[in-house]
């Protein structure tokens, strides 16, 4: 331990704590940009610095170790002379439009613009006028807005190791750009949207449908339908100034239809139908020496990732669409027979955790239904912009329940939202399917958690099946370098491209460290303790599916409107 | 020599990125895309890092350019000697703007920092080459070198 004086508290810290640490041990807020709680330390905006005595110059409080004996000062007048100044530089060549902004209300750069009572700008006002880059149906990039932090670089590199953006030039005239200076699509961009949330402003966004939606809801033709993913529930409390996880259901639901869904049904629903099938592939692949490890299919981020980095191994992914797009095919089929409707006039939205969504629904393969199967994705925080816009008051509202034939659900498929879930899901379905036996414990807690990698053996009477799970791509990449070199003991593998799976989507609540992913976890399993039915095999109203209409798994009609194929999609250069 | 084959003679060597980067601008005067991406590749690193190494230093560009690259210093001390009009009078003579190249793909003029021979400014370089107390008259003497 070292002894140390922060703004005239005396105060014993850990050996090698930063003076940020320190500050923040005894409660004394350091402002931050680049720092990121969950990435290394970069220190190149110099927001945080600090007078130390016995130093001439201002230290970084983020990289500065703490000695023996330091006095630090936080807030002296010449540390809050420095820190406006840096912030003065930054706004003198950042858009000052941040009442059109995306991150209008949630951004670093505004919020310390306002504590810092940032007036008049002494320098001269230049925005750098680049070009806004649309070029993907998932995310854009404001590079005029960059200030430089860095952070989506890291997330990019070395959470997801995709390594799409990096930097170009150098000094004044330096930027954070995609592979080669390229247009985003052009990159090896997987879309997965963790950018998004380690931008301290609005220099990455998703691309917002809302217009698009608006417009659907106010055409009489219409009949909007929309599926809500497992991870949306946790999170959208968020958006409306709630805890994580505290938005009842059967609320959520009433909400939905207030701003102006026809129908409100479940993405839980084809998330056990999923279980269904990739389950039945699963044990097939197993008897009839079909190719293995299997990988899951449900992050569209991690199919654009097996695509670019591993088109060589196309055939491990599960064949079956994700819960989304099995979803968007049947709404437009079953669901529209079932209800009496004109399919054409069904527009299909999904509420989803994810950015990448947005891309997946657009693949020109997902029209099995006839039409383009989900017409519109948005994400969690569109979602809360609606809600918003609509001046909803979730204390006063009252519950209403999913409407018919694809709203019921089964906890297996509330677990989707996290890391392990599927597997876990899975393995309910698979136990009971190839034992004929009742499982009695269905919770597989070695699925569960943030850990980047896990696995856990399964015994199917007397038949062991190695399972794997990653989230974060650096880590899927592990697993699958071991599969390409033909060392991978594992018979299925989990894979999820968001930190802690879904409930950490790009298209979640804006994110800011890991340890929110954490709570979203936690309250997602509350969830499936709760629900009367937690094998998705048990799901009544995909008995009915089957019964119905599709027969059985992996059979005729599933083939043609549930499973999909996928493009080797290697870019020239990565 | 192609920029596959130059590229292979540095892959060994630790930071031989730079190395190989300027070995392939004597041979090209620039980097092409492919070039930064084959790099990438041998010294197993992303492109987007090897393309942060290429733009990253001034004597590095992965624009096309002419063959002989003439810098001319814009320094303080190379200022006051009067680089500003060495500067018109070189655009005037190639016909062409600072960060431009001529059609013949002969030249291409850009500015320096400091090059380290303030005893005797205005200075400018050619391919590295330094060029000292540079005038306009001297100019002509200086390209037809290169012609």
């Amino acid at each position: 331990m070292v002894s140390i004086t922060i703004d005239g508290i005396k105060a014993s810290v850990p050996d090698g704590s930063t003076i940020l640490q320190a500050a923040r041990s005894v409660g004394v807020a350091i402002p931050t940009l680049c720092y990121h709680p969950d990435q290394s330390i970069k220190a190149n905006c110099r927001i945080c610095v600090c007078e130390v005595e016995g130093n001439r110059l201002l230290q970084a409080a983020c990289s500065q170790p703490v000695a023996e004996g330091m006095v630090i000062k936080t807030r002296s007048p010449k540390v809050l002379e420095a820190r406006k100044t840096i912030l003065e530089l930054i706004l003198a060549n950042h858009p000052q439009d941040c009442l059109n902004c995306i991150r209008n209300g949630n951004c670093e750069l505004q919020d310390l613009a306002m504590e810092y009572c940032i007036r008049e700008n002494p320098f001269e006002f230049k925005v750098r006028g680049y070009k806004k880059d649309f070029s993907t149906p998932s995310l854009f990039r404001d590079q005029d807005k960059c200030i430089m932090c860095r952070r989506c670089i890291e997330a990019c590199s070395v959470i997801q190791s995709v390594h799409a953006l990096g930097v170009e030039n150098r000094g004044h005239h330096a930027m954070v750009v995609p592979t080669l200076g390229m247009d985003l699509i052009d990159s090896p961009c997987i879309m997965c949207g963790q950018c998004i949330h380690a931008c301290p402003v609005g220099a990455i966004g998703e691309v917002e449908y809302i217009e698009d939606f608006l417009k659907a809801v106010a055409d009489p033709d219409k009949i909007v339908v929309t599926q809500i993913a497992p991870s949306v529930r946790v999170a959208i409390a968020e958006e409306i100034g709630m805890s994580t996880g505290e938005m009842p259901m059967e609320t959520f639901v009433t909400g939905l239809r207030q701003i102006g869904f026809d129908y409100v049904l479940h993405t839980n629903f084809t998330a056990d139908l999923t279980i269904v099938e990739e389950g039945n592939e699963l044990l097939k692949r197993l008897s009839t020496g079909g190719t293995l490890p299997m990988f899951t299919s449900c992050s569209p981020g991690w199919v654009n990732f097996c695509e670019t980095f591993y088109p060589d191994l196309l055939d491990n992914l599960s064949t079956c669409k994700s819960p989304q797009q099995m979803f968007g095919a049947l709404a437009k089929t079953y669901w529209a027979e079932k209800m009496g409707v004109d399919p054409s006039k069904v527009y299909s939205v999904s509420i989803m955790p994810c950015v990448a969504k947005k891309f997946e629904a657009q693949r020109p393969e997902m029209n099995a239904s006839g039409y383009q199967d989900v017409d519109v994705v948005l994400t969690t925080r569109e979602i809360g912009r609606l809600f918003r816009m609509s001046g909803l008051d979730f204390t006063k509202l009252p519950p209403s329940n999913f409407d018919s034939w694809m709203g019921a659900y089964s906890g297996a498929a509330v677990i989707f939202g996290a890391s392990g879930g599927v597997m876990e899901a899975a393995l309910r379905t698979v136990y009971e399917v190839a034992t004929g036996k009742t499982l009695e414990d269905v919770n597989f807690t070695a699925t569960r958690g943030i850990t980047g990698i896990k696995d856990a053996e399964v015994d199917l009477d007397g038949t062991k099946v190695k399972v794997a799970i990653a989230n974060g791509l650096a880590n899927a990449r592990k697993l699958m370098n071991q599969v390409r070199a033909g060392e991978s003991p594992y018979h299925f593998i989990e894979i999820m491209a968001c930190p802690g799976g879904c409930i950490g989507g790009g298209g979640q609540p804006i994110t800011k460290a890991n340890a929110k992913r954490v709570e979203r976890i936690e309250a997602i399993y509350v969830e499936d303790e709760n629900l009367p039915v937690r094998k998705s095999h048990d799901n009544p109203e995909v008995k009915a599916l089957y019964d119905e209409f599709l027969h059985e798994p992996l059979g005729h009609k599933s083939h043609e409107l549930l499973h999909t194929h996928y493009h080797d999609n290697q870019k020239k250069y990565l | 020599m192609s920029y596959k084959e130059i590229i292979a003679k540095y892959a060994d060597k630790p930071g031989g990125i730079i190395e190989a980067y300027h070995a392939i601008q004597r041979e090209m005067s620039y980097l092409p895309i492919e070039a930064v991406g084959e790099t990438a590749e041998v010294f197993k690193v992303p492109v987007s890092q090897a393309y942060g190494v290429a733009t990253f230093y001034s004597m590095f560009s992965v624009k096309a350019r002419g063959k002989n690259i003439i810098r001319l210093c814009e320094s303080a001390p190379c200022h006051v000697a009067g680089a500003e009009e060495v500067l018109a009078a070189l655009e005037k003579e190639l016909g062409i703007k600072v960060g431009e190249s001529t059609a013949d793909g002969k030249f291409a003029l850009e500015l320096s920092e400091c090059v380290g021979q303030c005893q005797a400014t205005p200075v400018l370089t050619v391919n590295g080459k330094p060029y000292f107390e540079v005038s306009p008259a001297k100019l002509t003497g200086i390209l037809a070198e290169y012609k």
